[in-house]
Protein backbone atom coordinates (compact mmCIF):
# COMPACT_ATOMS: atom_id res chain seq x y z
CA UNK A 1 0.00 0.00 0.00
CA UNK A 2 0.80 3.71 -0.15
CA UNK A 3 2.09 4.70 3.46
CA UNK A 4 1.39 8.34 4.40
CA UNK A 5 1.16 10.11 7.81
CA UNK A 6 -0.80 13.13 8.40
CA UNK A 7 0.90 16.82 8.68
CA UNK A 8 1.25 18.87 11.80
CA UNK A 9 -2.00 20.50 12.75
CA UNK A 10 -0.37 24.30 12.51
CA UNK A 11 0.54 23.58 8.97
CA UNK A 12 -2.82 22.68 7.93
CA UNK A 13 -4.31 25.19 9.63
CA UNK A 14 -2.07 27.66 7.65
CA UNK A 15 -2.88 25.44 4.29
CA UNK A 16 -6.27 26.19 4.83
CA UNK A 17 -5.43 29.92 6.00
CA UNK A 18 -8.60 31.99 6.61
CA UNK A 19 -11.26 29.42 4.50
CA UNK A 20 -14.54 29.74 6.15
CA UNK A 21 -15.82 26.64 5.19
CA UNK A 22 -13.64 23.48 4.34
CA UNK A 23 -14.80 19.26 2.60
CA UNK A 24 -12.47 17.23 3.95
CA UNK A 25 -12.07 14.10 1.49
CA UNK A 26 -10.83 11.09 3.50
CA UNK A 27 -9.85 7.88 1.09
CA UNK A 28 -11.08 4.23 1.64
CA UNK A 29 -7.80 2.46 0.11
CA UNK A 30 -4.30 2.44 1.10
CA UNK A 31 -4.38 5.52 3.59
CA UNK A 32 -7.11 4.04 5.55
CA UNK A 33 -5.31 0.90 6.43
CA UNK A 34 -2.49 2.63 7.31
CA UNK A 35 -4.59 4.71 9.45
CA UNK A 36 -3.97 8.19 8.20
CA UNK A 37 -6.49 9.20 5.66
CA UNK A 38 -9.50 6.81 6.17
CA UNK A 39 -12.88 8.31 7.86
CA UNK A 40 -11.70 8.15 10.86
CA UNK A 41 -8.64 10.54 10.43
CA UNK A 42 -10.92 12.87 8.74
CA UNK A 43 -13.20 13.00 11.53
CA UNK A 44 -10.07 13.60 13.84
CA UNK A 45 -8.68 16.35 11.66
CA UNK A 46 -12.47 17.99 11.20
CA UNK A 47 -12.50 18.26 14.91
CA UNK A 48 -8.79 19.62 15.55
CA UNK A 49 -9.52 22.51 13.06
CA UNK A 50 -12.89 23.12 14.54
CA UNK A 51 -11.36 23.48 17.74
CA UNK A 52 -8.17 25.56 17.07
CA UNK A 53 -10.17 27.95 15.08
CA UNK A 54 -12.82 27.90 17.97
CA UNK A 55 -10.34 28.68 20.60
CA UNK A 56 -9.02 32.09 17.76
CA UNK A 57 -12.71 32.71 17.68
CA UNK A 58 -12.66 32.44 14.13
CA UNK A 59 -15.39 29.56 13.84
CA UNK A 60 -14.58 26.95 10.52
CA UNK A 61 -17.16 24.58 8.96
CA UNK A 62 -16.16 21.66 8.12
CA UNK A 63 -17.81 18.65 5.48
CA UNK A 64 -16.44 15.20 5.54
CA UNK A 65 -16.67 12.69 2.75
CA UNK A 66 -14.81 9.68 2.44
CA UNK A 67 -14.68 8.50 -1.12
CA UNK A 68 -14.33 4.54 -1.88
CA UNK A 69 -11.04 5.82 -3.63
CA UNK A 70 -9.16 9.01 -4.69
CA UNK A 71 -7.12 7.97 -7.73
CA UNK A 72 -10.13 6.89 -9.95
CA UNK A 73 -12.13 9.54 -11.66
CA UNK A 74 -15.79 7.65 -11.07
CA UNK A 75 -15.22 7.77 -7.54
CA UNK A 76 -13.67 11.30 -7.93
CA UNK A 77 -16.99 12.25 -9.74
CA UNK A 78 -19.23 11.18 -7.04
CA UNK A 79 -17.84 13.86 -4.67
CA UNK A 80 -19.27 17.19 -7.06
CA UNK A 81 -22.54 17.37 -5.05
CA UNK A 82 -20.35 18.52 -2.07
CA UNK A 83 -18.44 20.75 -4.04
CA UNK A 84 -20.53 23.51 -3.47
CA UNK A 85 -19.82 27.02 -3.79
CA UNK A 86 -19.20 27.68 -0.32
CA UNK A 87 -16.49 25.50 -0.10
CA UNK A 88 -13.69 28.06 0.05
CA UNK A 89 -10.48 24.59 0.79
CA UNK A 90 -10.76 21.14 -0.08
CA UNK A 91 -7.96 19.05 1.97
CA UNK A 92 -7.49 15.99 0.84
CA UNK A 93 -6.50 13.19 2.78
CA UNK A 94 -5.22 10.84 0.79
CA UNK A 95 -1.77 10.15 -1.31
CA UNK A 96 -0.28 12.62 -3.51
CA UNK A 97 -2.18 10.88 -6.24
CA UNK A 98 -5.62 11.46 -4.55
CA UNK A 99 -4.47 15.46 -4.39
CA UNK A 100 -3.84 15.51 -7.64
CA UNK A 101 -6.95 13.85 -8.88
CA UNK A 102 -9.04 16.00 -6.89
CA UNK A 103 -7.48 19.28 -8.18
CA UNK A 104 -7.67 17.89 -11.75
CA UNK A 105 -11.32 17.41 -11.88
CA UNK A 106 -12.34 20.73 -9.35
CA UNK A 107 -11.96 24.23 -9.49
CA UNK A 108 -11.34 24.60 -5.86
CA UNK A 109 -8.02 25.19 -4.02
CA UNK A 110 -7.29 22.01 -3.00
CA UNK A 111 -4.64 21.07 -0.02
CA UNK A 112 -3.10 17.56 0.74
CA UNK A 113 -3.55 16.79 4.63
CA UNK A 114 -1.09 14.05 4.60
CA UNK A 115 2.67 13.60 3.91
CA UNK A 116 2.54 10.60 1.37
CA UNK A 117 5.52 8.38 2.34
CA UNK A 118 6.55 5.11 0.98
CA UNK A 119 5.19 1.87 -0.99
CA UNK A 120 5.16 -0.43 2.17
CA UNK A 121 3.59 -2.79 4.48
CA UNK A 122 2.55 -3.44 8.21
CA UNK A 123 4.64 -5.33 10.13
CA UNK A 124 3.27 -4.68 13.23
CA UNK A 125 -0.03 -2.66 14.70
CA UNK A 126 1.10 0.93 13.81
CA UNK A 127 4.00 0.18 12.73
CA UNK A 128 5.02 0.41 8.44
CA UNK A 129 7.96 -0.22 6.74
CA UNK A 130 9.10 1.00 3.42
CA UNK A 131 9.17 -2.30 0.77
CA UNK A 132 9.03 -1.04 -2.55
CA UNK A 133 10.98 1.61 -4.56
CA UNK A 134 8.32 1.99 -7.64
CA UNK A 135 11.59 1.36 -9.90
CA UNK A 136 9.76 -0.16 -12.46
CA UNK A 137 11.35 -3.19 -13.28
CA UNK A 138 11.75 -5.44 -10.86
CA UNK A 139 14.73 -7.69 -10.21
CA UNK A 140 13.41 -9.40 -6.74
CA UNK A 141 13.91 -12.83 -8.54
CA UNK A 142 17.74 -11.77 -8.32
CA UNK A 143 18.09 -11.43 -4.78
CA UNK A 144 15.77 -14.15 -2.98
CA UNK A 145 12.46 -11.37 -3.00
CA UNK A 146 14.18 -9.00 -0.72
CA UNK A 147 14.78 -5.59 -2.45
CA UNK A 148 18.14 -3.98 -2.96
CA UNK A 149 17.11 -1.19 -4.52
CA UNK A 150 15.31 0.46 -1.47
CA UNK A 151 16.53 -2.09 1.16
CA UNK A 152 19.99 -0.82 0.56
CA UNK A 153 20.88 2.61 1.76
CA UNK A 154 23.01 2.64 -1.33
CA UNK A 155 20.81 0.72 -3.79
CA UNK A 156 23.91 -1.73 -4.74
CA UNK A 157 22.84 -4.36 -7.13
CA UNK A 158 26.29 -6.40 -6.16
CA UNK A 159 26.38 -5.85 -2.70
CA UNK A 160 27.54 -5.54 0.32
CA UNK A 161 29.38 -2.80 0.47
CA UNK A 162 32.43 -2.15 3.07
CA UNK A 163 29.92 -0.43 5.21
CA UNK A 164 28.16 -3.73 6.64
CA UNK A 165 28.87 -4.50 9.82
CA UNK A 166 27.50 -6.99 11.86
CA UNK A 167 24.67 -7.30 9.45
CA UNK A 168 23.53 -4.07 9.94
CA UNK A 169 24.56 -0.92 7.70
CA UNK A 170 26.35 1.75 8.37
CA UNK A 171 24.20 4.50 8.07
CA UNK A 172 22.18 3.38 11.00
CA UNK A 173 22.94 0.71 13.79
CA UNK A 174 18.96 -0.25 13.63
CA UNK A 175 19.17 -0.66 9.78
CA UNK A 176 19.84 -3.83 8.99
CA UNK A 177 21.83 -4.63 5.66
CA UNK A 178 19.96 -5.43 2.77
CA UNK A 179 22.77 -7.80 1.26
CA UNK A 180 23.40 -9.09 4.54
CA UNK A 181 19.68 -10.19 4.32
CA UNK A 182 20.34 -11.23 0.91
CA UNK A 183 23.25 -13.77 1.40
CA UNK A 184 21.74 -14.97 4.60
CA UNK A 185 18.14 -16.32 2.27
CA UNK A 186 20.20 -17.35 -1.20
CA UNK A 187 21.74 -19.45 2.12
CA UNK A 188 19.59 -20.87 3.25
CA UNK A 189 17.62 -21.27 -0.03
CA UNK A 190 21.04 -23.10 -1.40
CA UNK A 191 20.95 -20.76 -4.09
CA UNK A 192 24.66 -18.99 -3.53
CA UNK A 193 25.44 -19.61 -6.59
CA UNK A 194 23.02 -17.05 -7.88
CA UNK A 195 25.05 -14.45 -6.43
CA UNK A 196 28.62 -15.20 -8.13
CA UNK A 197 26.80 -13.18 -11.36
CA UNK A 198 27.83 -9.47 -11.73
CA UNK A 199 24.96 -7.69 -12.36
CA UNK A 200 25.19 -5.08 -15.38
CA UNK A 201 24.05 -1.12 -13.95
CA UNK A 202 20.40 -1.40 -13.75
CA UNK A 203 17.92 0.40 -16.89
CA UNK A 204 17.17 3.78 -14.62
CA UNK A 205 15.24 4.80 -17.51
CA UNK A 206 11.99 2.68 -16.31
CA UNK A 207 12.31 4.45 -12.48
CA UNK A 208 11.26 7.86 -11.72
CA UNK A 209 12.60 9.64 -15.05
CA UNK A 210 11.80 11.77 -18.16
CA UNK A 211 8.71 12.72 -16.41
CA UNK A 212 5.35 10.49 -15.66
CA UNK A 213 5.47 7.25 -16.57
CA UNK A 214 2.47 5.59 -17.87
CA UNK A 215 0.65 1.90 -18.25
CA UNK A 216 -1.53 1.23 -20.88
CA UNK A 217 -3.46 -1.78 -21.31
CA UNK A 218 -5.42 -1.58 -25.00
CA UNK A 219 -7.48 -4.93 -24.08
CA UNK A 220 -8.87 -2.97 -21.22
CA UNK A 221 -10.09 -0.22 -22.63
CA UNK A 222 -13.23 0.64 -22.87
CA UNK A 223 -12.76 3.54 -25.90
CA UNK A 224 -14.16 2.36 -29.58
CA UNK B 1 -16.19 35.83 45.30
CA UNK B 2 -17.28 34.19 42.54
CA UNK B 3 -16.86 29.87 41.80
CA UNK B 4 -16.34 28.31 38.32
CA UNK B 5 -18.26 25.34 37.84
CA UNK B 6 -16.78 23.16 35.39
CA UNK B 7 -18.57 20.73 32.91
CA UNK B 8 -16.40 17.60 32.89
CA UNK B 9 -17.45 14.48 31.19
CA UNK B 10 -16.49 10.99 32.63
CA UNK B 11 -16.46 8.19 30.60
CA UNK B 12 -16.70 4.97 32.83
CA UNK B 13 -16.04 1.17 31.94
CA UNK B 14 -19.38 -0.49 32.60
CA UNK B 15 -17.41 -3.53 34.50
CA UNK B 16 -15.74 -1.30 36.60
CA UNK B 17 -16.07 2.93 36.81
CA UNK B 18 -19.82 2.34 36.52
CA UNK B 19 -20.42 0.07 39.09
CA UNK B 20 -18.22 2.03 41.66
CA UNK B 21 -19.76 5.02 40.57
CA UNK B 22 -22.81 3.05 42.23
CA UNK B 23 -21.06 1.99 45.08
CA UNK B 24 -20.26 5.20 45.74
CA UNK B 25 -23.95 6.13 45.36
CA UNK B 26 -25.08 3.50 48.22
CA UNK B 27 -22.23 4.45 50.13
CA UNK B 28 -23.86 7.76 50.34
CA UNK B 29 -20.29 9.18 49.56
CA UNK B 30 -20.38 12.78 48.05
CA UNK B 31 -18.87 13.61 44.73
CA UNK B 32 -19.58 16.67 42.83
CA UNK B 33 -22.47 17.07 40.60
CA UNK B 34 -20.01 18.83 37.53
CA UNK B 35 -19.05 15.22 36.76
CA UNK B 36 -21.86 13.70 33.77
CA UNK B 37 -21.47 10.09 33.63
CA UNK B 38 -21.16 8.56 29.96
CA UNK B 39 -21.34 4.51 29.64
CA UNK B 40 -19.43 2.36 27.69
CA UNK B 41 -19.18 -1.46 27.17
CA UNK B 42 -15.34 -1.03 27.53
CA UNK B 43 -12.65 1.81 28.31
CA UNK B 44 -11.32 0.07 25.07
CA UNK B 45 -14.18 1.87 23.51
CA UNK B 46 -12.68 5.42 23.80
CA UNK B 47 -12.20 6.85 20.58
CA UNK B 48 -10.15 9.93 20.19
CA UNK B 49 -13.05 11.98 18.10
CA UNK B 50 -15.29 11.43 20.92
CA UNK B 51 -12.85 12.76 23.61
CA UNK B 52 -12.22 15.79 21.32
CA UNK B 53 -16.44 16.03 20.48
CA UNK B 54 -16.82 16.74 24.40
CA UNK B 55 -14.66 19.67 24.54
CA UNK B 56 -15.86 21.01 21.18
CA UNK B 57 -19.73 20.84 22.73
CA UNK B 58 -18.37 22.57 26.06
CA UNK B 59 -16.88 20.66 28.06
CA UNK B 60 -13.74 21.96 30.50
CA UNK B 61 -12.39 18.78 31.37
CA UNK B 62 -12.79 14.83 30.19
CA UNK B 63 -11.77 11.68 31.83
CA UNK B 64 -11.56 8.17 30.74
CA UNK B 65 -11.95 5.82 34.08
CA UNK B 66 -10.90 1.75 33.30
CA UNK B 67 -10.00 -1.19 35.14
CA UNK B 68 -7.29 -1.68 36.74
CA UNK B 69 -4.38 -2.62 34.06
CA UNK B 70 -4.64 -6.52 33.95
CA UNK B 71 -7.92 -6.90 35.05
CA UNK B 72 -9.71 -5.69 31.65
CA UNK B 73 -12.77 -8.18 31.18
CA UNK B 74 -11.85 -7.49 27.48
CA UNK B 75 -8.25 -8.06 27.88
CA UNK B 76 -6.60 -5.35 26.49
CA UNK B 77 -9.52 -2.36 26.09
CA UNK B 78 -8.13 -0.56 29.19
CA UNK B 79 -4.47 -0.33 27.64
CA UNK B 80 -5.60 0.28 24.35
CA UNK B 81 -7.83 3.22 25.94
CA UNK B 82 -4.31 4.55 27.88
CA UNK B 83 -2.98 4.82 24.72
CA UNK B 84 -5.99 6.56 22.99
CA UNK B 85 -5.54 9.19 25.53
CA UNK B 86 -2.23 9.81 25.67
CA UNK B 87 -2.65 10.36 21.79
CA UNK B 88 -5.83 13.17 22.43
CA UNK B 89 -3.70 14.75 25.31
CA UNK B 90 -1.05 15.84 22.09
CA UNK B 91 -3.92 16.89 20.48
CA UNK B 92 -5.20 19.05 23.01
CA UNK B 93 -1.77 20.66 23.89
CA UNK B 94 -1.11 21.47 20.03
CA UNK B 95 -4.72 23.16 19.82
CA UNK B 96 -3.82 24.77 23.08
CA UNK B 97 -6.55 23.85 25.58
CA UNK B 98 -3.89 21.78 27.98
CA UNK B 99 -3.74 18.21 27.68
CA UNK B 100 -4.01 18.56 31.63
CA UNK B 101 -7.74 18.77 30.84
CA UNK B 102 -8.08 15.04 30.06
CA UNK B 103 -7.16 12.24 32.20
CA UNK B 104 -7.29 8.26 32.40
CA UNK B 105 -7.76 6.95 35.52
CA UNK B 106 -7.63 2.90 36.63
CA UNK B 107 -10.16 1.42 39.13
CA UNK B 108 -12.12 -1.56 40.35
CA UNK B 109 -15.73 -1.95 40.64
CA UNK B 110 -15.33 -2.28 44.33
CA UNK B 111 -12.77 1.57 44.59
CA UNK B 112 -15.91 3.27 45.59
CA UNK B 113 -14.17 5.45 47.62
CA UNK B 114 -11.92 5.77 44.69
CA UNK B 115 -14.12 7.14 42.71
CA UNK B 116 -15.59 9.69 44.93
CA UNK B 117 -12.15 11.02 45.14
CA UNK B 118 -11.09 10.61 41.17
CA UNK B 119 -14.15 13.03 40.74
CA UNK B 120 -13.40 15.21 43.88
CA UNK B 121 -9.45 15.96 42.50
CA UNK B 122 -9.89 15.94 39.34
CA UNK B 123 -13.25 18.77 39.76
CA UNK B 124 -10.48 21.04 41.86
CA UNK B 125 -7.52 20.86 39.02
CA UNK B 126 -10.16 21.39 36.64
CA UNK B 127 -11.65 24.46 38.98
CA UNK B 128 -7.86 25.74 39.45
CA UNK B 129 -7.49 25.38 35.26
CA UNK B 130 -10.32 27.72 35.10
CA UNK B 131 -12.97 27.70 31.93
CA UNK B 132 -11.65 25.86 28.73
CA UNK B 133 -10.37 28.22 26.51
CA UNK B 134 -13.08 27.43 24.05
CA UNK B 135 -15.91 28.53 26.49
CA UNK B 136 -15.95 32.37 26.67
CA UNK B 137 -19.56 31.54 28.43
CA UNK B 138 -18.86 29.58 31.30
CA UNK B 139 -20.72 29.67 34.14
CA UNK B 140 -19.40 31.56 36.81
CA UNK B 141 -21.93 31.95 39.62
CA UNK B 142 -21.36 33.86 42.36
CA UNK B 143 -20.83 32.07 46.01
CA UNK B 144 -23.56 32.39 48.58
Amino acid sequence: MIVAESKPLTEVANLIDNAKKVLIVGCSGCVTVCMSGGQKEVGILASKLRLLRKKEGNPLETVEVTLTRQCDPEYVETLKKYVTDDIDVIISMACGVGVQFLAERYNKWVVPGLNTKFAGGTTEHGVWEERCGLCGECILYKTGGICPIIRCSKSLLNGPCGGSQEGKCEINSEIPCAWQLIYDRMQALGRLDLLMEIQPPKDWSKSRDGGLRKVVREDVKLDE
Amino acid sequence: MTVFEPKIIAFCCYYCAYSAADLAGSMRLEYPANIKIVEMPCSGKTDIRVLLEAFERGADGVYVLGCMEGDCHFLKGNLRAKRRVQEAKKILEEIGISGKRLEMFNLSAAMGPRFAKIANEFTERIRKLGPSPLNKNSTIKEEE
